[in-house]
Order: structure tokens, then C-alpha cells, then sequence
């Protein structure tokens, strides 16, 4: 029997393999931030070890930063004092780290594709879960804990158990309007938040063939949200056109050696899979979150559901402390949901086609009156690719909020942050209770739908605007 | 690590699923550089309510928590690991635990222990009846006793061992540091190098 991608990229990097024993897999690639390292980098120092790669090894400020005013001192003290110690140990330790205002700084996983660092058949690591957005490379890419972040620091590899493997296959052509987030909040909805757990999820099929690496990305990031700690895509033409001439990808000879090997990173014809799922495109209709897991998510077109519908005794608790939280009745229209605030941005969707997209529709539109809408770019490179491009201009002739680079309203950790009772629509990744600022209501939506629900003010598609 | 082989407690019943690490622990905490002092950030948003579990006296002095299935989805942090720890927890009991959470906790010595939901559920019943119930959670029989109920857990074998041992994994690892060393004169030249 054959082989799958995964357990290619994962037999390519066993350093030692016993019975009885995790495998101790080599790490091509750790990318540090500031929020799960500090405790690592204390734990180094406490132990005498140093950082046996630096040269696999880069850092960069994120989670925390804040998006206006970044040329003046953090004004939050605690942010400050930890983005503080991540330049400091970058410095003791020797590594190279993208801070505020560098021309590379950004949110972890938009910054390292950009470089051309993610590459396919490698393993990458991050004390971050949306680690698996390099997935989309072809990379076995999963997200850690800070002791692992402090393990790989010391010895560069990690031991790990063997992962199973689910083909997640997606059929047809996507629909005018739905997006590669559509396909990934349809997925979770099906296999719901725990149904990737210890999967590796591959996804395949026409529909993801056909999208950009940008899109794949999208899909690979919120495999997390599925349960699984890695997503991936086998590379072809698309990902090798990506990565051609970016500042890390191999060049000349390296280049056609690299290629060559990639092409050989794809699952056997004949293996099977320990599980597989089915998703057809062709009548995929834009997904929105109603709950306070990603799992709870619907089609736009349908009405919020009634928690006795559900026939598991969990499940209807869930949804009914969902509803409660999300101050939503049960049978009432999606699209007839109002929203205060509207996110376009993070790691899911904080690349130049996402604020492209959105901009397409915003052009020569407005904000509604009753709605605020940030606009937060991935990476410093997102924010001057869209300069070039005139879409900040866009933006704030809508009366949109242009930012700088980071995390953002994500996950709240900078100053911006939904007030308590405030409901968004974001095209982040979590609608977990209190995720975008205390008592703060999430619904989890496309770049497109966030454009077109900032100009009704309630849920809505592009076709409305 | 401190070694774990066996803990006596009472219980402390989460009658909820999904239970992400934003619940565990929100990020505005993890500002924090200090690898301790978490007790007051866990269960923060829930805290708020006083008629929240955590908030009642007879159940301040529980170390197991019992909690419902896909505990510790969601963000990575391990903090959330941390502050059940420094709060006072040695073990949970769950159904089902998302991978991360649990990868985190055996490295921080935290027993994630899986058991059926029906187990659960009895638990949880038993410990709402009498807060005091003393729960055993035994790694070396991999077993979870309270008065008549006795019931089997499931812990990875390797984890159960380092938590038993009380080992560290970067010393476990750095037993093989010559493999480390030949494995990285094969890494193909065209694979980046960030300096």
C-alpha cells in the first residue's frame, strides 16, 4: 500500500524511532512570538542550554502589539514588558526576530509564507495552534505548547506520536460569492470541533485544486478548529508559482533539485486513508457561525437553529448556552443578525486577496452609520502591497478603520477589542465566548461577507450590495 | 517534574463541553513573562458569576476536575495548563481532551485522564450530591475509584511513564543528541535557513 503526504514528511524527518517511544521527529522550521516563548527562553537559561539552531529559527512580534501609533513606545506596560523580552532574548540568544516597524514584521503565519520560509515537505512548528496554516504548503506545520516551544529550542526536534489521517475531499467548483472560509467553516460544521482529533486532515479534490495559496491557507489555518493539529495540501504548479524568487526559496540549481522532490510530495494512488469526508462545492452557499465554537455554523441563507433539534444531550446544552451568550433566538433569519463591528483581518484572512476582495466590494460604498470596521493587514508587506494598490484609500472613503500589522482583534490581546455585548462579524477563526474582548459576541464570516454585511449592518452576501 | 502515581481528592463538577483555553484562561493574561502565579486568571469570565461552580466554598479545596467532552480546544497556550495547576488541580477527567491541551499538560505534569462519558456523568452526579466525595485517580492501575464506582482511564503509555518518573523531556531527548547531529548533515541543501 502507499503512502500519504503526511507520512511522507513525517517518515523524511525521523531522528530516532524505538518501541514503546514517540518518534523524535527534526524540525525544519520554528517560528517564535512573544506570548508563548518567554517562559521557554527562562527555562533555556535556568538549564545553562542554548538555542542549538538559531539558523531554523526566527521571531517575530505579534499577538500583542498594538495596530495604531506603532512608532511610538507600547503605551500598555505588560505588552510592552513582553514584547521587551522577546528582543531581549533574541539578543542574548543570537536569533533573528522581525520587530514593530521592520519591513517583515507581521502575524507569525502570514510573515512566514511571505518569506518564501514554508516550504513544502518540511515540518514547522510554533507555539501558536493556527501553525497549520503552512500546511497549505505541503509542510507537515502544527502548533505547540511552551515546553515544546523550550524543546525544540534546545534540541531542534520534538517527539511526537504518530498522527492518523482523514482526506478531506471537496468536489466541484466553488459558487459565485463562497470562498475557501466557506469550505472550512462547512467542514468543521460537518465533523464538528473535536472530529479531526488526532488526524492529520489532507485536503484534496477539485474545488481546492483550484484555489490560490492564499485560499489553501485560509482552509490548512482552521484545521485546528476541526480538532486537528495539522491540515494539509499537496503542493503543485500553484504553490511552486507562489514560492518562485521569494526571498528563501531555493534558487537556480537548489531550485530545480527542490521542485523535483515537491513533485513528489503528494499521497499514493493506492493508499487508503483511516478516514475520509466528502464535501461537494458546487452547492456550497457562504457559512456563518451562530455559537461559540466554530463548529456551530450554518449557511447564511438559514435561520439560527433550535437547540431541542439537536439530538445529543451535549450538543443541545451547548447550543442553548450559545444562544444565551450570543443573545440570539432560535428560527430567527441569519441574515437578519445586526452587527456592531466588522474585522477584516488575522491569519486566516489578512492576505493581500482577502483585503482585495473586500475592497472590490467597499469601492465607492459606505459603512453602514451603526457599524465600525477594522481593516488590519497580515504583515507590514500586506499593508504596502495594498498601498500600492490603492485599497487603503478604499477603506477609509468607506469610513473603514486602516491599521497596522498584527493579531489584532483576533484574539484581543492589543487594545482592540469588542466591548462587552458588542457583536462583530470577523474573518478571524474563533467565536469562542469573550475571544475578541470580554462579554464581546462573534460571528465567523468571509472577507466577502464582511465587506457586504459593513455596508447593510446586518449578515450579509455581496449580491445585496 | 514531581513524580505521579497516585492522587486522593474531591471534585470539582464543570458540567460543560468545548471548554476552549480562552475559557481556561483569557490572553489578556498571558502578558504575563512568569511561568506561575495563574490561580486568579482560570475560569476568569465564569468567575465573574458568583453562582459559578468554581465561586462556591464547598468546592475550594477540589483538585480533579470532571468536565464534559472536547476539554482544551482552541489556542495552544499553556498557560491554561498552568493555572489549573497553580490553582490547585492535579488531574481531569474528561471524555474527550483536544490534542494540544493534553500534549501540554503531560509535559507540565498535569494528569489528563479519559474516561467514558458515562463515567462522567456518574461523577459529576455524585460530587453535586456530596462535595466531599473523595475520588482516587490511580496511574499505576490506571484506574478512577470513588466509593462503589470503579472505572478504567486512558493516558497515552509513554506519558503515563514520564508522569511516573517524574522526567523531563528535553533531558529524555538529548539522550540521542549524536542522532540529532548525523540527522542534520542529511538536510537537503535547498531547505532555508532564516540568518
Amino acid at each position: 500500500m502507499g503512502k500519504t503526504l503526511a507520512e511522507k514528511v513525517w517518515e523524511s524527518h525521523i531522528v530516532h524511532q524505538a518501541e514503546g517511544e514517540p518518534d523524535l521527529l527534526f524540525i525544519d522550521l520554528h517560528l517564535v512570538h512573544e506570548v508563548t516563548s518567554p517562559q521557554a527562553f527562562d527555562g533555556l537559561r535556568a538549564a545553562g542550554r542554548k538555542v542549538r539552531r538559531p539558523d531554523l529559527t526566527v521571531l517575530t512580534e505579534d499577538h500583542n502589539v498594538p495596530t495604531i501609533d506603532i512608532d511610538k513606545p507600547i503605551a500598555d506596560l505588560v505588552s510592552r514588558a513582553q514584547v521587551d523580552a522577546l528582543r531581549d532574548n533574541a539578543k542574548e540568544f543570537g536569533l533573528k526576530i522581525f520587530s514593530l516597524g521592520d519591513i517583515d514584521q507581521g502575524i507569525v503565519h502570514v510573515v512566514g509564507p511571505q518569506l518564501g520560509l514554508s516550504q513544502p515537505g518540511m515540518t514547522i512548528v510554533c507555539g501558536d495552534s493556527h501553525t497549520s496554516t503552512h500546511g497549505a504548503f505541503g509542510a507537515l506545520a502544527f502548533g505547540i505548547g511552551t515546553s515544546e516551544v523550550e524543546h525544540v529550542l534546545a534540541t531542534q526536534t520534538l517527539p511526537l506520536k504518530p498522527f492518523k489521517t482523514m482526506a478531506i475531499t471537496v468536489n466541484g467548483k466553488l459558487p459565485e460569492g463562497s470562498t475557501a472560509k466557506d469550505i472550512i467553516l462547512a467542514v468543521i460544521a460537518k465533523i464538528s470541533t473535536g472530529g479531526g482529533q488526532g488526524y492529520v486532515l489532507e485536503y484534496r479534490g477539485e474545488a481546492i485544486r483550484a484555489l490560490s495559496m492564499e485560499g489553501r491557507m485560509t482552509i490548512c489555518n482552521m484545521s485546528i478548529e476541526a480538532g486537528a493539529r495539522a491540515g494539509m495540501i499537496a503542493p503543485d504548479e500553484t504553490t511552486f508559482a507562489y514560492l518562485k524568487d521569494r526571498q528563501h526559496a531555493p534558487q537556480g540549481k537548489d531550485w530545480d533539485e527542490a521542485v523535483a522532490y515537491w513533485k513528489t510530495l503528494k499521497t499514493d494512488e493506492d493508499t487508503k486513508f483511516d478516514a475520509e469526508v466528502i464535501i461537494d462545492a458546487n452547492t456550497l452557499s457562504p457559512f456563518v457561525t451562530w455559537g461559540t465554537n466554530p463548529g456551530q455554523g450554518v449557511s447564511i441563507n438559514d435561520n439560527v437553529p433550535d437547540p431541542t433539534s439537536f439530538s445529543n444531550e451535549n450538543e443541545r446544552t451547548a447550543a442553548q448556552k450559545a444562544l444565551e451568550y450570543m443573545d440570539l433566538k432560535a428560527g430567527m433569519k441569519m441574515r437578519d443578525i445586526k452587527v456592531d463591528t466588522v474585522f477584516l483581518g488575522s491569519c486566516t484572512n489578512g492576505r493581500i486577496e482577502d483585503l482585495r476582495a473586500a475592497a472590490a466590494i467597499l469601492k465607492g460604498k459606505k459603512v453602514a452609520s451603526t457599524v465600525r470596521m477594522m481593516v488590519v493587514p497580515g504583515s507590514a508587506k500586506v499593508a504596502i502591497q495594498a498601498e500600492q494598490e490603492g485599497l487603503p484609500a478604499i477603506f477609509k472613503a468607506a469610513g473603514a478603520d486602516w491599521r497596522s500589522a498584527g493579531c489584532s482583534m483576533c484574539l484581543g490581546m492589543n487594545p482592540d477589542k469588542l466591548t462587552p455585548g458588542e457583536r462583530s462579524a470577523s474573518t478571524s477563526n474563533r467565536n469562542f465566548e469573550g475571544r475578541q474582548g470580554p462579554g464581546g459576541r462573534t460571528h465567523l464570516v468571509s472577507p466577502l461577507v464582511a465587506a457586504a454585511t459593513a455596508i447593510t449592518g446586518h449578515l450579509s452576501t455581496p449580491d445585496e450590495v | 517534574m514531581e513524580k505521579f502515581i497516585s492522587h486522593t481528592g474531591s471534585v470539582l463538577p464543570l458540567r460543560r463541553s468545548n471548554v476552549d483555553t480562552d475559557q481556561i484562561i483569557p490572553a489578556e493574561y498571558l502578558k504575563r513573562i512568569t511561568r506561575h502565579g495563574f490561580e486568579d486568571a482560570l475560569f476568569q469570565a465564569w468567575r465573574k458569576d458568583p453562582d459559578f461552580i468554581l465561586n462556591k466554598p464547598e468546592y475550594k479545596d477540589a483538585t480533579i476536575l470532571v468536565t464534559g467532552p472536547e476539554f482544551g480546544t482552541g489556542s495552544s497556550r499553556e498557560h491554561a495548563v498552568w493555572s489549573l495547576m497553580d490553582y490547585g488541580f492535579k488531574v481531569v477527567l474528561s471524555s474527550r481532551f483536544a490534542d494540544i491541551f493534553r500534549g501540554n499538560s503531560g509535559k507540565a505534569g498535569l494528569v489528563t485522564a479519559e474516561v467514558a462519558q458515562d463515567v462522567i456523568e456518574k461523577l459529576w452526579a455524585l460530587s453535586e450530591k456530596d462535595p466531599n466525595l473523595q475520588v482516587t485517580v490511580d496511574l499505576d492501575k490506571r484506574e478512577v475509584q470513588a466509593g462503589d464506582l470503579v472505572a478504567p482511564f486512558q493516558i497515552d503509555d509513554y506519558v503515563r511513564w514520564r508522569l511516573m518518573e517524574g522526567l523531563d523531556d528535553i533531558g529524555l531527548t538529548l539522550r540521542h543528541e549524536s542522532k540529532i547531529t548525523e540527522f542534520e548533515k542529511t538536510r537537503a541543501a535547498y531547505k532555508p535557513v532564516t540568518l
